[in-house]
């Protein structure tokens, strides 16, 4: 393989790449009394057209490469799940074009494609290298993104955490996959999980789990790894703090999927009720059950909506924890919808929160009051995107949540041994049904502030959070649209049986 | 065709959106042409449906990665249901009326709740049955939580909380029961011909059955009702006591006793126990109620404990009573709400009981005073009222099946005459005020022509139905001879 074919099959890394190039160049470029409002939307407008254009090009360029030893995968399923990755980082981008916190919109811009590079290489490897670089280079950009706002020392803050938090999970990781190295020999995620048969017993492939698992706890902020979530989505610039919970999410947890299910074919052990076996299944079915636990009842005491999603956050990674535990075709495909549904429905909801904060100034659960007299689109809207993560059919995250506990029950079948963790996460959305209608309760039932005047939401906001909630609500209602294309590139990738 | 009953009322949703924010009045009139059309629908329907036979409206495929399909369809017991849903919600348009705040919102909410209604009775695929329950659960929140009155918050999210804990018990069943059956569908008569293994059955029936039973009041499950109820508007507790509560109790027919036979087997004497405690419990604590409302929420509990002890009959004389027993309390309890929340509250602005014998009402709004008296003596079960028949049925089904329990059922009843006339009593016909001491306060504004109206409909019904059950009852027995029921008949159902 020679550079040109490198290149044309990593042309939608190689493109966007560029576009963050242009953007700066062009930021650059631009006169000096143009404000910095007017060289967002230049920017943001480019960086969208970027995205788009990376969009059609993959739609056009079907693949089915696997280049040195799956450094980088190119085939139906990574195509798509780059594609709804690009439609989160879009309605990102949307959702930051109206801000005022910084005064150099062109980086930003750039380092949130720069991110977005990071991904999806992240998204086409199969080799641990490959996955700890792209992993690195996507973090590096976030820790970025989430200090950008220099007036705020809760942004600083919360990158500070970030940055150590996630410094400290990468040397986990990095030890965790070099111990798998020196166990198997191999890189490639198949390659491992071959090295490794027979070596179930080992303590050491122990020890390189657990490592492991802790990196990758780090990064989708599963409990007991999710200290830093809260404080980071709190001082976080809004959209930033999307980002981190929508398409940074998707990602990472395909490919933490990907390197449990691949990597570490052959130890998965048990989760059933009863029937418990050492392995990598009965870690994460832990590590699910205390997210959807912690995450959930902290969530209930929380003042400040982004605080609040931060910790409903921890609890869905736990849902989507469950998903990844099955290891079967059809639990990657619930938890790519899942993942997907619940990025739109996370960019939505922080759509809102970036309304109130420009008017409110903060993001108190009591600035939202009376929301539903003074914008009454943007509080149907959030009432789409809080239904729907409270999973109230018939919204997207309903559907999801739906179909992973039937990938969940299916695996434990026919004993039905997994339904304890199908039985604790209903349970628990009963709590988290709680806080989401505490929220609405402030939005439509409680009283606006007298003579609070109504506002006026940017056409470029308005239009996306619109797109958002219908998104949510066709998902929701005819989930085979994109549910029928996941099945289809799993089959086409042959992962439909992993 | 009567598909078009969901579809009328979610129409009306979507044209009360777009409809300017201030225009209350044609937000009345989109409303009230949306109840009437579904009405007329499900009014024609019935007389279209020919009895025994299953009346497939829509079998489109839906969701085929699940197997989830779009079926829709009736048989008796749907038909009466959404016969009942049809009336209560006209009847509640006429009774909100008057709703001057926010009233555009106050209607596409309740809309939304009738449509979501309309869609449980008159699915046959469980995972549409299933979207369709829990989108009822939503607006029932809303429309308390800023509509209603005393304590509404607390009333709300407990209502909320409850009806969504039941459903999440439902919900674990049924993707339980999905996944044990192993075939790729949620259709009902699919479902209901797997054999499904004993000790599943066992632990799935309670779940599921307890799970719907929740939103049909069972004790000791039932406290959300009152609290809900007295805390609801007019309109919204009309529907909760006539429509809602029935979805818990349809969905223990038409899931859980059709899916598990055997585990209602197993379960059928704790149901009825828990059933006639209801009966009693219910009846005993609105004795002694001073709050008008609470009164009538807790003999709503009382009433539908006769639901449930008909449906653990399993044989079709009690059956066939919890069915009727639905529509006639539907009926009586939406009338006696909007007595006690529209006519009388929203003129006193008191439903204190020892507050309202001072004011005698029966001299100055004596159309309400007559209504509260037809309704209570509906309610507590006199013939010629549709009450009549359906407790009389459950309690001959209740007879063959449990005749301990049946006998303590009929101690319910006298208490249910009880609370009734102390309630009458003390609302209306208390000692009459000297015009002295009340002269300086203006006159309670008279009883309007939507209420009488609305009045008027519901009591014409249940007297109807009184008179001639065979109305309904002639579409729901022959109902139970299709193979759904099988297991009514296997189960040594007579």
């Amino acid at each position: 393989m020679n550079y040109p074919q490198l290149l044309s099959l990593a042309a939608p890394e190689t493109i966007l790449t560029l576009g963050a190039f242009l953007l700066l160049a062009v930021d650059l470029a631009s006169p000096r009394d143009w404000s910095a409002r007017l060289r967002f939307r230049i920017g943001g407008l480019l960086a969208c057209a970027g995205c788009a254009a990376v969009m059609i090009w993959i739609g056009m360029h079907p693949g089915h490469i696997n280049a040195f030893g799956g450094m980088l995968v190119v085939d139906p399923l990574t195509q798509l799940v780059k594609l709804v990755l690009l439609v989160l980082v879009l309605f990102a981008v949307l959702i930051s074009i109206e801000s005022t916190f910084t005064l150099h919109p062109g980086e930003y811009l750039a380092l949130i494609l720069l991110a977005t590079v990071g991904l999806m290489f992240l998204v086409s490897a199969e080799d641990v290298l490959m996955i700890f670089v792209s992993l690195e280079l996507t973090s590096l950009c976030l820790y970025v993104l989430t200090a950008f706002n220099k007036c705020s020392a809760k942004s600083a803050e919360a990158a500070l955490k970030y940055f150590l938090f996630g410094g400290v999970s990468a040397a986990f990781m990095l030890f965790g996959l070099s111990l798998l190295y020196g166990l198997s020999g191999a890189t490639n995620l198949r390659a491992i999980a071959a090295g490794l048969a027979g070596r179930e017993g080992d303590p050491l492939l122990s020890v390189a789990l657990v490592m492991t698992v802790v990196g990758f706890g780090f990064k989708v902020a599963a409990v007991p790894f999710h200290l830093w979530a809260p404080d980071a989505y709190e001082g976080a610039p809004t959209p930033s703090a999307a980002l981190i919970a929508s398409g940074s999410k998707l990602a990472v947890f395909f490919v933490f999927a990907k390197v449990l299910t691949l990597g570490f074919a052959g130890a998965e052990g048990s989760g059933a009720w009863h029937h418990f076996a050492r392995g990598w299944t009965p870690v994460i079915a832990l590590l699910a059950g205390l997210s959807m636990i912690l995450g959930n009842l902290v969530a209930i005491v929380q003042s400040g909506v982004k605080r609040l999603l931060a910790y409903s956050a921890i609890a869905h990674a736990g849902c989507m924890l469950l998903a990844v535990m099955c290891h079967s075709g059809q639990s990657l495909a619930s938890l790519v919808f899942y993942a997907a549904t619940y990025g739109l429905t996370m960019l939505g909801a922080f759509g809102v929160v970036v309304v109130v904060e420009s008017v409110a100034g903060d993001d108190k659960l009591c600035s939202f009051a009376g929301l539903s007299r003074r914008a009454p689109g943007a509080s149907f809207c959030m009432l789409v995107f809080m239904l729907s993560l409270a999973g109230i059919p018939p919204l997207a995250g309903f559907f999801g949540k739906f179909y992973v506990f039937v990938a969940v029950l299916k695996t434990g079948a026919p004993g039905l041994g997994l339904f304890w963790l199908v039985a604790l996460a209903l349970a628990m959305s009963a709590v988290s049904f709680y806080y989401y209608l505490q929220v609405l309760k402030q939005i439509y039932a409680a009283d606006s502030p007298p003579n609070a005047p109504s506002i006026r939401i940017p056409l470029l906001l308005r239009i996306s959070l619109f797109l958002l909630a219908a998104g949510v609500i066709l998902l929701g209602i005819a989930p085979d649209l994109l549910l029928g294309a996941i099945e289809r590139a799993l089959a086409a990738a042959g992962m439909d049986h992993a | 065709m009567l598909a078009w009953t969901i579809y009328s009322s979610f129409i009306g949703v979507l044209l009360l959106m777009v409809i300017p924010k201030d225009n209350a009045a044609l937000a009345r009139k989109v409303a009230i042409l949306s109840a009437l059309a579904g009405l007329i629908v499900a009014v024609a329907g019935f007389f279209q449906l020919k009895p025994g036979v299953m009346l497939h409206i829509s079998t489109r495929s839906w969701i085929s990665s699940l197997g989830a399909g779009y079926h829709l369809a009736a048989d008796g017991v749907s038909l009466t249901l959404v016969l009942l849903t049809g009336l209560a919600s006209m009847a509640g348009v006429l009774f909100s009326w008057n709703i001057q705040n926010r009233t555009k919102e106050f209607f596409a909410l309740y809309l939304a709740l009738i449509g979501a209604v309309y869609g449980v009775f008159l699915s046959f695929d469980l995972f549409l049955l299933f979207v369709f329950y829990e989108l009822a659960i939503i607006p029932k929140y809303f429309l308390i939580a800023i509509w209603g009155s005393h304590r509404r918050e607390y009333g709300a999210m407990k209502l909320a909380l409850y009806s969504f804990i039941g459903s999440a018990m439902v919900l674990a069943g049924l993707i339980s029961a999905y996944v044990v059956s192993g075939v790729h569908t949620f259709d009902l008569f699919v479902l209901a011909r797997q054999p499904f293994p004993h000790g599943f059955q066992l632990w799935a029936f309670p779940l599921v059955f307890g799970g719907f039973a929740v939103l049909a009041g069972l004790w000791p499950f039932h406290t959300w009702a009152p609290a809900g109820h007295v805390a609801a508007p007019t309109a919204a507790s009309m529907l909760l006591a006539g429509v809602v509560m029935k979805l818990g109790a349809y969905g223990c027919l038409r899931v859980a006793m059709t899916l598990f036979p055997e585990g209602l087997e197993a379960w059928k004497t704790p149901v009825a126990t828990l059933a006639v405690v209801g009966i009693v419990y219910g009846g005993l604590v609105a004795l002694v109620q001073r709050d008008f409302k609470f009164v009538i929420g807790y003999s709503s509990v009382s009433h539908m404990g006769f639901v449930l002890l008909g449906l653990a009959t399993i044989n079709t004389i009690g059956l066939s009573g919890a069915v009727l027993q639905m529509f006639s309390h539907g009926i009586i309890a939406g009338l006696l709400f909007a007595v006690v929340g529209r006519m009388v509250y929203e003129r006193t602005h008191t439903r204190d009981l020892p507050a309202l014998e001072a004011m005698g009402l029966s001299k100055s709004l004596p159309f309400a005073a007559v209504t509260f008296v037809l309704a209570g003596l509906a309610s507590m079960g006199l013939p010629g009222f549709s009450g009549f028949v359906a407790e009389l049925e459950i309690l001959l089904g209740a007879w063959r099946a449990f005749p301990s329990i049946a006998l303590v059922t009929g101690l319910g009843i006298l208490i249910s005459v009880a609370y009734m006339l102390r309630a009458m009593q003390k609302a209306f016909f208390g000692a009459v005020p000297s015009p002295v001491c009340h002269a300086d306060q203006p006159p309670l504004e008279p009883v309007s022509v939507p209420e009488r109206l609305g009045a008027a409909l519901l009591l014409g019904v249940a007297l109807l139905v009184g008179l001639y059950p065979r109305l309904l009852l002639d579409v729901i027995v022959p109902s139970f001879d299709s193979p759904l029921f099988d297991w009514l008949r296997k189960g040594g159902g007579r």
